[in-house]
């Protein structure tokens, strides 16, 4: 007897969760499986539109007037400049702590490489940091974070032509972390506010760090620091800091293991289980039946292949990174339903010589319809019951675009709605 | 004795980097040149293997018995560079039993020691060896670290007075009356360390004698003084793998070929190798086919090869050289022995003398002998020591340490810290502030980067040929812009900025070989580390000026933190 639900969604990424989310808001009967840790982890936790066009311009202010100019290939193009706003009406919606919202104007958020990105909607916790802000600001940097190196990332924000003065200071983080602590056990420390030794006395973690930085503060407005200030309670440690401060505090967004992508994460989760979606993660799917409509799909648990069935499906597994589209070295495939992936024959054909060359592989995935069915290689639905969101969709390359998010929302968006609608 | 002779040596590979610390030994006043960062030619491309000389027992006995006598030096003065893994040769069942005994009976005679092991002996040595290998011959083959080897012999020449000069290529020879008295060079960023941006020049190095140690490169050099220097380089593949799939270095026992060695190294195995005839030492291609042959053909001595992940591949090129009247057709029949070519007796040109062909394993003795030829020359009657003094690292080191307590690092990166930096372990790893880790996938502490950037200026390519990182499974995807920072505190911001994206760069050149499967994934991340979070693809401080102006600057900007509206007074409700 199957596991049944009307909508199953593979993947738990961004293009999964929006996919699952905006059918379970369609009031389908959503299921939604994920075997690793979404890349989510990995990703600095902004939400980009359209930074770049394909043939590099930019950065752009509005993304959306971009859209229709993209090439017929590009995800966007399949789902349409309105899906593009519809979906990020819903993001907006089900994660009310990030914002952006208020214009279709691109920011330009300074990131922990010292460099500065275009992108759409940012975490709260980043607002004040946006580099179109004219307020002075003093970067704090942790002298046992090798990853944040605040007079580096100054000097670097400075080269990029910023308006205002930027500055960087290193701070020894109170409390007595191991120099390889991660960031969890940072976020931790301040998110239960535990009580450090400073100087002999015992001060709560919060107001430690403030009056560590508050020597080095001079005359600036604000003060970014590292994204470590919490996992469970970012607004509250923010807010405490600014107040022993005097300033509006930020977070600068940062690489793997990134806070604010696993903020982000859960919200969605937690936006998920409340449009009441059934979740399992942690094992995968490894078989399936069916020829022209896929019958059900295996997940595989603890040794035992448990039948899934649903009417509708969504292929939500990511791209190379999550290894939602993997490679031999005799070529490019999508291992679940082993959907056509269009590729050179020459594996040497992938990749250019330049370290951001215009690599074919970054625009390597599942090519679909425009209702977002993947299509085999003679152009026929590989199943009619299947489509695909995120980044397992060829066509684009979301690195060089700053595309990412945006297109696995507008997507998963996209494929969840018309899952949701197939099925009732 | 009249005054100190000056002696320019140009090449900075081990024979070039050997001979400085040699003759700097014996009191010569000494200048190095190389156009790139030490080992920047071949020795910065080889598959690592310290030689027993058993691989050429049969072909090539001469080669072979220097082999194994340098094998027992290295072992002694590069004990921290040198892993002494062992060696087999493995035949298998269609491999000739003729040869085998043949192999086993050329060890001997070159003294080298030599034991016949079966197949299942093998096969607990190294468990992921093929089923069907017959028997072995184990040899004292090791793993050696050609960058630490160099680096630490450019060290000792210079604690005995010798200048060496990175990224300073030479331009013209100095011909006066007849005779070699010195050399022309473009310093890439000034004399001295390197500095990225930095205005280079022109210097003009005079010496009272020249030795060319420029391997492959050493005809284009004799050219400059009209010489015909008939250097026959010939480029091999090594494809390296993310862990050690074996301890032990692992030779086919059959007569030459291609892909018939792996090289444990460190945290990787290393595949090799090829060998083409190429015209130009600097431009060849790097083909596919040698890829695929490397883990096609190994992968019948271990399997599980086939579908293990690769992180890299890169060539390099033997400087190969035989006397003109040899004329050998096929690469594999040149010897592998080294010769000195006097351009006085040879050219009537006094001045220089080249050296060319030799492999690293005989750095030294080559060393050796070049610097006696030139003692000889001035009348200098100096031993020779390099022999019998450790190289720094190498003083009286022992690796029975507890670094948990002495340098506070955790066990694994400790050890590895520790065995990369032998006896300098405690002027390196003893700092005051906190010493985090910088290349989590080799173990590379911060202290240890700061020490290989006072040796090394501001190139990251040189730091990391110095202590490995980034040279790990992710390839610099994680650490570039760590060890970019790590600059920072002693450079401008653009020069760090200029060989932060020198190192993304030279990471990206070999990992293009290895582009499908884990690796694919892996650089598909990187990608997105670098272009999507970074936006070091499109990085604003290397473009046009932007207008800040026409983006969003923020929904309530000036004054309060835009999202305290909506959270509770006790932070019940929550901002991301």
């Amino acid at each position: 007897m199957a596991i049944e639900s009307e909508v199953l969604v593979i993947g738990g990424g961004l293009g999964g969760l929006t996919s699952a989310l905006a059918a379970a808001r369609e009031g389908a009967d959503v299921r939604l499986v994920s075997y690793k840790q979404s890349t989510l982890r990995q990703a600095s936790g902004l939400v980009d539109v359209l930074g770049y066009t394909p043939d590099g311009d930019g950065p752009l202010t509005d993304p959306y007037e971009a859209i229709p100019s993209l090439p017929d290939s590009h995800p966007y193009r399949k789902v349409g400049v309105g899906t593009v706003r519809d979906a990020l009406s819903l993001f907006d919606d089900a994660v009310p702590t990030y914002e952006g919202e208020h214009t279709d104007t691109n920011a330009l958020l300074p990131t922990h490489g010292g460099s500065i990105k275009p992108t759409a909607r940012y975490p709260a916790g980043a607002s004040a940091g946006l580099a179109s802000d004219t307020r002075d600001t003093l970067l704090v940097g942790i002298e046992e974070m090798v990853d944040f190196d605040a007079p580096h990332i100054a000097a670097h924000l400075d080269a990029t032509g910023v308006p205002f003065d930027v500055r960087g200071e290193t701070i020894r983080f109170p409390g007595d972390l191991r120099a390889d602590a991660k960031v969890t056990r940072y976020a931790k420390l301040l998110d239960t506010n535990s009580e450090v030794a400073v100087r002999g006395r015992m001060v709560p973690a919060r107001e430690a760090l403030a009056q560590r930085v508050n020597p080095l503060l001079e005359d600036e407005q604000r003060v970014g620091f590292p994204a470590i200030l919490g996992d469970d309670n970012p607004g509250a440690i923010r807010d405490a800091l600014g107040e022993h401060l005097g300033v509006d505090v930020f977070e600068v967004p940062m690489g793997p293991p990134s806070l604010p992508g696993l903020r982000l994460e859960d919200a969605l989760f937690a936006a998920l289980d409340e449009a009441g979606a059934s979740i399992e993660t942690g094992n995968p799917v490894v078989d399936f039946d069916g020829e022209d409509r896929i019958e059900q799909v295996y997940i595989e648990k603890n040794g035992a292949k448990i039948p899934n069935s649903a009417d509708e499906y969504v292929l939500a597994t990511g791209g190379f990174v999550g290894k939602g589209v993997e490679s031999d070295r005799d070529g490019v495939y999508e291992p679940v339903f082993d959907c056509h992936v269009p590729h050179a024959t020459d594996r040497y054909d992938w990749f250019e010589g330049e370290l951001f060359g215009d690599h074919e592989f970054a625009r390597y995935g599942v090519a679909t319809d425009d209702d977002l069915r993947p299509l085999d290689a003679s152009d026929n639905h590989e199943f009619e019951n299947l489509r695909a969101a995120g980044s397992v969709l060829g066509g684009y390359d979301f690195a060089a675009e700053k595309s990412g998010s945006g297109v696995s929302i507008a997507t998963g968006y996209a494929a969840g709605q018309r899952a949701a609608e197939e099925a009732r | 004795m009249g005054p100190t002779p000056h002696i320019a040596v140009i090449g900075g590979g081990s024979t070039g980097a050997g001979i400085a610390r040699d003759l700097a030994m014996r009191g010569l006043d000494v200048t190095l040149v190389e156009q790139g960062n030490l080992t920047h030619g071949t020795t910065g491309r080889m598959h690592g293997l310290l030689h027993s000389g058993g691989r050429y027992a049969v072909s090539d006995q001469a080669s072979a018995t220097e082999c194994i006598e340098e094998n027992r030096v290295l072992r002694d003065i590069a004990s921290h560079c040198v892993e002494m893994t062992g060696g087999l040769f493995v035949k298998r069942p269609e491999d000739s039993e003729e040869y085998f005994q043949k192999k086993l009976s050329g060890c001997e005679e070159c003294g080298i020691p030599a034991e016949v092991v079966s197949g299942e002996e093998a096969r607990a040595m190294e468990p992921h060896l093929a089923k069907d290998i017959d028997k072995a011959i184990s040899v004292p083959d090791g793993a050696i670290d050609p960058f630490r080897l160099v680096v630490a012999n450019a060290a000792s020449a210079q604690e005995h007075g010798a200048r060496i000069e990175t990224h300073s290529k030479v331009t013209d020879l100095l011909v006066e009356s007849g005779e070699v008295v010195g050399l022309e060079v473009e310093h890439d960023s000034g004399p001295g360390k390197r500095v990225h941006g930095t205005e280079g020049g022109t210097e003009e190095i005079r010496a009272d004698y020249v030795v060319n140690a420029t391997g492959a490169w050493a005809g284009r050099i004799g050219d400059m003084a009209g010489l015909d220097i008939e250097v026959r380089p010939s480029k091999g593949v090594m494809t390296i793998m993310n862990i050690r799939q074996v301890d032990t270095v692992i030779n086919r026992c059959r007569p030459k070929g291609d892909a018939d060695i792996v090289v444990p190294h460190e945290t990787t195995a290393i595949l090799g190798t090829t060998d083409e005839e190429v015209e130009d030492p600097e431009d060849y291609p790097e083909e596919q086919w040698e890829v695929d042959m490397m883990i096609d053909t190994l992968s019948e001595l271990i399997p599980m090869l086939d579908e293990a992940r690769t992180i890299r591949s890169f060539w390099g090129v033997r400087p190969l050289y035989e006397p003109p009247d040899v004329g050998s057709d096929d690469p594999t029949d040149i010897t592998r022995d080294f010769f000195l070519l006097d351009h006085d007796e040879r050219d009537d040109l006094p001045g220089m003398t080249s050296i060319v062909g030799g492999k690293f394993t005989t750095y030294r003795m080559m060393g050796e002998q070049i610097s006696d030829h030139v003692c000889e020359k001035f009348g200098i009657d100096a031993d020779c020591r390099t022999a019998d003094e450790p190289l720094p690292g190498s003083e009286d080191f022992s690796v029975l340490r507890d670094y948990m307590d002495e340098f506070g690092l955790r066990s694994p990166i400790g050890r590895r810290s520790v065995e990369r930096l032998g006896s300098r372990a405690d002027d390196v790893l003893t700092t005051d502030g906190p010493n985090p880790t910088v290349c989590e996938c080799e173990g590379v502490t911060r202290a240890e980067i700061q020490d290989a950037i006072k040796g090394s200026g501001s190139d990251l390519n040189a730091v990391r040929i110095r202590t490995r990182a980034s040279m790990g499974n992710c390839q610099g995807g994680f650490c570039s812009h760590r060890m970019a920072s790590e600059l920072h505190s002693e450079y401008d911001e653009p020069v760090v900025r200029e060989a932060w994206d020198e190192l993304l760069q030279e990471r990206w050149k070999g990992q293009r070989h290895a582009l499908w499967g884990e690796q694919l994934s892996q650089a598909a991340l990187n990608y997105a580390l670098h272009a999507t979070t970074q936006n070091r693809d499109q990085d604003p401080a290397d473009g046009d000026p932007l207008d800040f102006s026409a983006f969003d600057s923020g929904r309530g900007q000036a004054g309060s933190s835009v999202d305290s509206a909506d959270v509770a007074a006790d932070g019940g409700t929550d901002g991301y």
